[in-house]
Parts: C-alpha cells; sequence; structure tokens
C-alpha cells in the first residue's frame, strides 16, 4: 500500500494532467455529439427526401465503422484531401462524430415516442410545425431521451481514450507514458482505470439523474 | 346518395359544415362511402353508430387530422380540403390548411392535455403563440373559460394531479380558448370513469344550450344525445343509415340497422 | 480521390481479405467467450447471499464503465508483471470477453426480468427444479427479449476488434497500419478498412433486425 502511494505521489501529477485533458476532450466531444445527434435526428423526422437520406447515411456510417477506423482515418487520411487538423480537435470531432450517430437515433425514436394525441391536439389548436415541436412535442421528448443519454455519455467518455493513440496527452496516453517507464503496470492501469470509473460513476451517472429529476418536476412527473 | 332529408336548417342560410360526396379509404377499407352531410351554424348534431361505421373519421377529417380521399368539405362556405387556385379547385397546401383550421376545434377522447404545463397556460399556449394575444389578454380569456367549466380553482396545477374528468373539461375550455365556429367532441366520455362523465357532460349541455356554437358530438351516451341535439345521425358502414330529430331516431327508427343498433345499446345502460 | 491508386489497391487486397478472416474470427471468439462470462455475471448477480451479489454487480459496472482499450492494455501488461505470460490474442479476447460479457449480462437480466414472475411461481409449484426452471421454461421464454441487445454488441465486438492491435493483433486496422508504413500510402488501406467494416456490419446489422421481428412472431409476442 506504502508502494501506491509512494507512486501516487510521484505520478499523481501526470494523472491529474491527463485526467484534465480527458475531461476537455469529453466535453468538446459532447457539445459534438449533442449537436450532431439534435440536427440529424431532426433531418430524419423532416418530410423531406434529401435531409432523410444526408441523415441516413451519416448514421449509418458512423454506426456502420468503428471509432478506431474513424479516428485514424480523420487524422491520416483527410491531410490528403487538405484538410489537416489539430491532433486535439481530430479527437473529439472523432468521438463526437460517433456518439452522435447514436444520439440521433435517440432523438428520432423519443420525438416518434411522445403520444400522437400530443402531436394532435397541437394540430387541433393550429399551432405551425416548429411551435408544435419546440413547445410541445420536444420537451416531451427529452424527458423520454434522458436516460439513454446518460449511457451514451458514459460511452462517449470511454471513448476519449482512445484519442491517446493519435497521441493526444490524455488520461490513457500518460498512462501508457508511465507504465513505459515504470512498468508498474497494475499501478498505472490500475490507476487510470479507477479513475474513469469515477468520473463515470460519480460525476456522469449523478449529473444526468439530478438533470432527469429536475427536468420530470418540470414536465409535472415528479 | 343519402336517405331522406338532409339538412333539417331553417331557412335558406348556407350550412357551416357541407361533407360534399365525401370518401376515404384505408387501402381495401372505404371508411367513408361518398358522404353528404350539411350542418347549419349553430346546429348540434350527434353522430351514433357501430364502431367502424366512419363517425370518428368525419370529425378527425374536419380537423384536417386525416386526409381526404374524393370529395370536398366545405367551412361557412369556403373549401377546406381544397382551395381555388386560379379558378380551379385544387388540394389544399398547408396555408390554406392552417387558415381554415381556425374555425375547427376538438376535444379528444383522451384528452391530450399538455401534461408540462398548468391548466391554465394549456388554455393560454395557443392564443398566445398562434393568435398571437398576448399574455394578460389570453390570461383573462384562459380564467374565464376555466370558470365556465368550474376549474378556475385548479388553474395552477398540471394535468397529473387531475382526475379525467378534471382533464376533459379543461381540454374543453383549451378548445374554446381559439373561439372556434364549430366544435367537435370525440367520444370525450368514452374514457371517462362513470362518476366524472356527468360534470363533463354538464359542461357541454351548457355550451349548447347558452352559447351559438355550431357542435358535433360522436358519442355512445344516447340519453345526452337525445337531450341536447337539434339532429341525430345513425352511421353505418361510412355511410348516414338515418337521420332526423332525436325523438324521431331513439322513439320510432324507420331503417332496421338503426333500431338493431338501438336495441343493443340501449339493453346495456 | 484523385490519388486513388487502384493497381495498389488490387495488391493490399488479399492481405486485408486474410485481416478481415482474422478479424471474423477474433470477434466471434470473444463474443463467444462474452456470451458465458455474461451468463456467470448474470446469475451471480441472482445468488441468494447479498454479498456475493452485491460484488459482482460491482464487479459489473465497473468493466461497463471503463474504457475496453485500457482493460486490453491492463490484461496485457499485469501477466508479465505476474510471471504470467499471454500471447497478445488471449489477452486482447479475454478482455473483450470481460467486457462485452458484463453488456451481455444486463442484456439476460433484462430479459429474464421481461419474463412474467408467474412463469417463476408456476415453476416453483410445480417443484421443477432450479436447472430445469432455467433451461425449459424461463430462458426460452427471456431469449427473444434478449436476442436483440445480443445481436447488437455482436456487431459491437467485431466494430471494438481495431483496439486489438494497439498489443500487436494483426486484425485488421493493425494490418491497415502496416500496409502503411511499408509503402508509405494510408489512403487505400484506411478506405478500404472503411469499406469491409461497413460491408460487414450494416447487412448484418440489417439482417439483426429482421431476426429479430422474425423471433418476435415465433416466440408468440407478436401475432
Amino acid at each position: 500500500m506504502e508502494h501506491y502511494l509512494a507512486f501516487l505521489h510521484q505520478y499523481g501529477p501526470r494523472f491529474v494532467d491527463g485526467t484534465i485533458v480527458t475531461i476537455q476532450q469529453t466535453v468538446f466531444a459532447s457539445l459534438v455529439a449533442i449537436i450532431l445527434a439534435f440536427c440529424f435526428g431532426l433531418m430524419r423526422l423532416v418530410p423531406l427526401r434529401t435531409a432523410q437520406i444526408t441523415a441516413t447515411i451519416y448514421i449509418e456510417f458512423f454506426r456502420g465503422t468503428s471509432l478506431l477506423v474513424q479516428l485514424y482515418w480523420i487524422f491520416y487520411v483527410l491531410p490528403l484531401f487538405g484538410i489537416t487538423l489539430d491532433k486535439f480537435v481530430a479527437g473529439f470531432l472523432s468521438v463526437g462524430m460517433c456518439l452522435g450517430a447514436y444520439g440521433a437515433e435517440l432523438v428520432r425514436g423519443s420525438i416518434q415516442s411522445v403520444p400522437r394525441g400530443q402531436y394532435e391536439a397541437a394540430l387541433a389548436l393550429n399551432m405551425s410545425p416548429a411551435k408544435r415541436m419546440m413547445r410541445i412535442i420536444f420537451p416531451q421528448a427529452l424527458l423520454i431521451m434522458l436516460p439513454a443519454w446518460g449511457n451514451l455519455l458514459i460511452e462517449l467518455l470511454k471513448g476519449t481514450a482512445l484519442v491517446s493513440l493519435i497521441s493526444v496527452t490524455d488520461l490513457m496516453f500518460q498512462a501508457k507514458q508511465t507504465n513505459a517507464v515504470t512498468f508498474l503496470s497494475v499501478q498505472n492501469f490500475g490507476t487510470a482505470l479507477i479513475i474513469y470509473y469515477l468520473m463515470a460513476r460519480l460525476v456522469v451517472a449523478p449529473g444526468m439523474r439530478t438533470f432527469e429529476s429536475f427536468w420530470a418536476r418540470r414536465m409535472g412527473r415528479g | 346518395m343519402n336517405t331522406s332529408d338532409n339538412q333539417s336548417n331553417s331557412g335558406g342560410e348556407p350550412p357551416i359544415v357541407r361533407f360534399a360526396n365525401v370518401t376515404k379509404r384505408y387501402g381495401e377499407l372505404t371508411v367513408l362511402d361518398s358522404l353528404d352531410l350539411d350542418v347549419s351554424r349553430n346546429e348540434t348534431i350527434s353522430i351514433i353508430g357501430p364502431s367502424g361505421s366512419g363517425k370518428t373519421t368525419v370529425l378527425r377529417m374536419l380537423m384536417t387530422l386525416e386526409e381526404i380521399d374524393d370529395g370536398i368539405i366545405y367551412v361557412d362556405g369556403t373549401p377546406l380540403t381544397h382551395m381555388d387556385k386560379g379558378g380551379k379547385l385544387v388540394r389544399a397546401d398547408s396555408r390554406h390548411l392552417r387558415e381554415m383550421r381556425s374555425n375547427i376545434g376538438m376535444v379528444f377522447q383522451h384528452f391530450n392535455l399538455f401534461p408540462h404545463m398548468t391548466a391554465m397556460d394549456n388554455c393560454m399556449e395557443a392564443p398566445v403563440q398562434v393568435l398571437g394575444l398576448k399574455k394578460e389578454e389570453a390570461q383573462a380569456r384562459a380564467i374565464e373559460l376555466l370558470q365556465m367549466v368550474g376549474l378556475e380553482d385548479k388553474m395552477h396545477q398540471k394535468p397529473a394531479t387531475l382526475s379525467g374528468g378534471q382533464q376533459q373539461r379543461v381540454a374543453i375550455a383549451r378548445a374554446l380558448a381559439m373561439r372556434p365556429k364549430v366544435m367537435l367532441f370525440d367520444e370525450v366520455t368514452s374514457a371517462l370513469d362513470p362518476e366524472v362523465i356527468g360534470e363533463v357532460l354538464n359542461v357541454i349541455r351548457q355550451l349548447a344550450n347558452e352559447h351559438s356554437l355550431t357542435m358535433i358530438l360522436v358519442t355512445h351516451q344516447m340519453g345526452f344525445a337525445r337531450e341536447i341535439s337539434d339532429r341525430v345521425c345513425f352511421f353505418y358502414d361510412g355511410k348516414i343509415a338515418e337521420q332526423g330529430r332525436p325523438d324521431e331516431i331513439f322513439n320510432s327508427p324507420k331503417n332496421s340497422r338503426t333500431q338493431q343498433f338501438l336495441s343493443a345499446i340501449l339493453e346495456t345502460h | 480521390m484523385f490519388e486513388w491508386k487502384w493497381e495498389f489497391t488490387l495488391e493490399i487486397l488479399p492481405r486485408l481479405l486474410q485481416a478481415t478472416l482474422n478479424t471474423l474470427m477474433a470477434a466471434g471468439s470473444g463474443y463467444a467467450i462474452a456470451l458465458i462470462l455474461g451468463l456467470v455475471f448474470v446469475l451471480g448477480q441472482r445468488t441468494s447471499s447479498p454479498i456475493l451479489t452485491g460484488v459482482i454487480r460491482e464487479i459489473v459496472e465497473f468493466i461497463r464503465s471503463t474504457p475496453l482499450v485500457l482493460q486490453i492494455f491492463f490484461l496485457f501488461y499485469v501477466g508479465p508483471q505476474f510471471g504470467i505470460v499471454l500471447p497478445p490474442w488471449a489477452s486482447g479476447l479475454i478482455a473483450i470477453g470481460l467486457h462485452y460479457g458484463s453488456y451481455l449480462s444486463e442484456v439476460y437480466r433484462a430479459g429474464l426480468d421481461g419474463v412474467p414472475r408467474g412463469q417463476w411461481e408456476a415453476c416453483r409449484a410445480l417443484n421443477l427444479s432450479a436447472s430445469r426452471t432455467y433451461f425449459r421454461i424461463i430462458i426460452p421464454q427471456a431469449l427473444p427479449l434478449s436476442l436483440p441487445g445480443m445481436g447488437n454488441y455482436l456487431v459491437g465486438i467485431f466494430k471494438d476488434t481495431p483496439m486489438l492491435s494497439v498489443i500487436g493483433v494483426m486484425e485488421l486496422m493493425a494490418t491497415a497500419n502496416a500496409l502503411g508504413s511499408e509503402t508509405y500510402r494510408y489512403l487505400e488501406p484506411y478506405t478500404m478498412v472503411g469499406f469491409i467494416f461497413l460491408a460487414i456490419s450494416l447487412p448484418s446489422a440489417f439482417g439483426l433486425r429482421r431476426l429479430e421481428a422474425w423471433v418476435k412472431i415465433k416466440s408468440g409476442i407478436e401475432k
């Protein structure tokens, strides 16, 4: 145990640095994912053929290929087409785009799960499609989709670990570096695992639950 | 062609609602079969009949929730489902539908109140968002209507805390807040517990007696239909099998199907 | 696509296809391990001992909440620290098995919970043994409910096999990397890898949806 504390004392700062980068990656990727999820989720529902097809292509493509392949492609192949991204940006963009595709299906499914009577009542009251969506359908869809979004955000957090493979200095990267120096695999990777676990269980999950109860109360359900 | 007298209106005033040879199909099934129906201003009509006879479809098409397959529906003289484009009648676009829709209000079997809004907000929502009323105006209107349906003490409560009967009364107030010319009631008591049906029927009765409003009800409440209707239409197989004044239909139905239906229904009440 | 070289693509195709086969086998084996471990995890949470249930629950939560790639590294490097040397693919498969086993345990749990309580009570009343109860009554009803999730995770494992490349397993992604560094051309290898993944996962996802519907009808859940 004293070994471990000494280890933490010496290498702790590196892990902290890495964790900060992981948090940054997660936050930015989440923003990307949320924006894309709502855009493409709604596009699937709009009665416009081109919008639906575009959205379907995005969703099926990013869900059908793995994040690691997408990451490598964005970082190594895009430059050949003239688009060179900073690795930090490439990192959270890939993670965000990949998980945004799953989020888009979630958004679409939730909106379609809102009882049809709500749509009909709003139509009967002559509300415009935009007002109907924003004021009636969407608030209710949000309540339906929140639990699954919680899971998605945890997947997003886990996904950011892959950006270490394009040398972004996140938690996973630091763990690998420290391991290359110390060869204390259990301590290195174990510590990293614990930090990820704590972030997922003690920050993301409770955070989402709090937001869920808040929204449920606003929707008159709590 | 439908049987007997189509309209029982007084004078030569044009009907406020006219179904002209309207047909509606769901795939192979014909739900409404060349329907002709006229409703006069301020008339209260009850539509009765077995399920699948097309009763609800009539209301839903009038409310533009369903599209028409054949024929034309007119509201206050203007085509609802079609519009005039350079002298020719073409299918209505969404803008035309929105204009026409403001004449019609509907109360649904399952209330469909907005769960995230209070009773008052439910009633204010459309007047503010659609009619552009100022909040104070919309609020005053909402309070007046909630008073009329007897729920002013519940106006800050959300639907989940209200009983079925209370929710339905809020739904009526909400529809009335848009001041439609025609009010549609789609089996509004069918989903209610027996002890709260009365309070909803009281409100509808009040509307029929005290206000000049054209009302079309689809209902299984025969006693009530008999009491407040100017005319009763019995639907069968997508057509009006028989229609007339309540005492005609309920006391001396001429059509055998009407007789069958009424005896089956009245036996269980 | 102006720099795309078709001859090069044809050259590298055999190696990529061979790697695809490796990938499919790895995915299949990993899935088999996950299926079994998932069962262990879910049954471990249904024991009569609250301590055991709690411990297994925490383990499953821990595995589900942490990145697979990190778990792969952990298992790969930790072994030698204690004198156990496993070949890369072995530690990779065990990591995948544990990771997806914990996902599958949730899928099994949802399936088991979906079987009406009355079924369990009927088995009790008929004095059926635990194994008969599970294998002849409960699991056949739980299976249709679990199949969609199980199918999704099979596709998921297939898409996660590139993570094995980080510990040197020569699956599809690693082969593309190797080709890239050998020939200095990354465009064709990486793009082909993308296509191959799509070519396998999209029809699979589609087929799974059909299977899901068929099973629902067959098992009497839907007409």
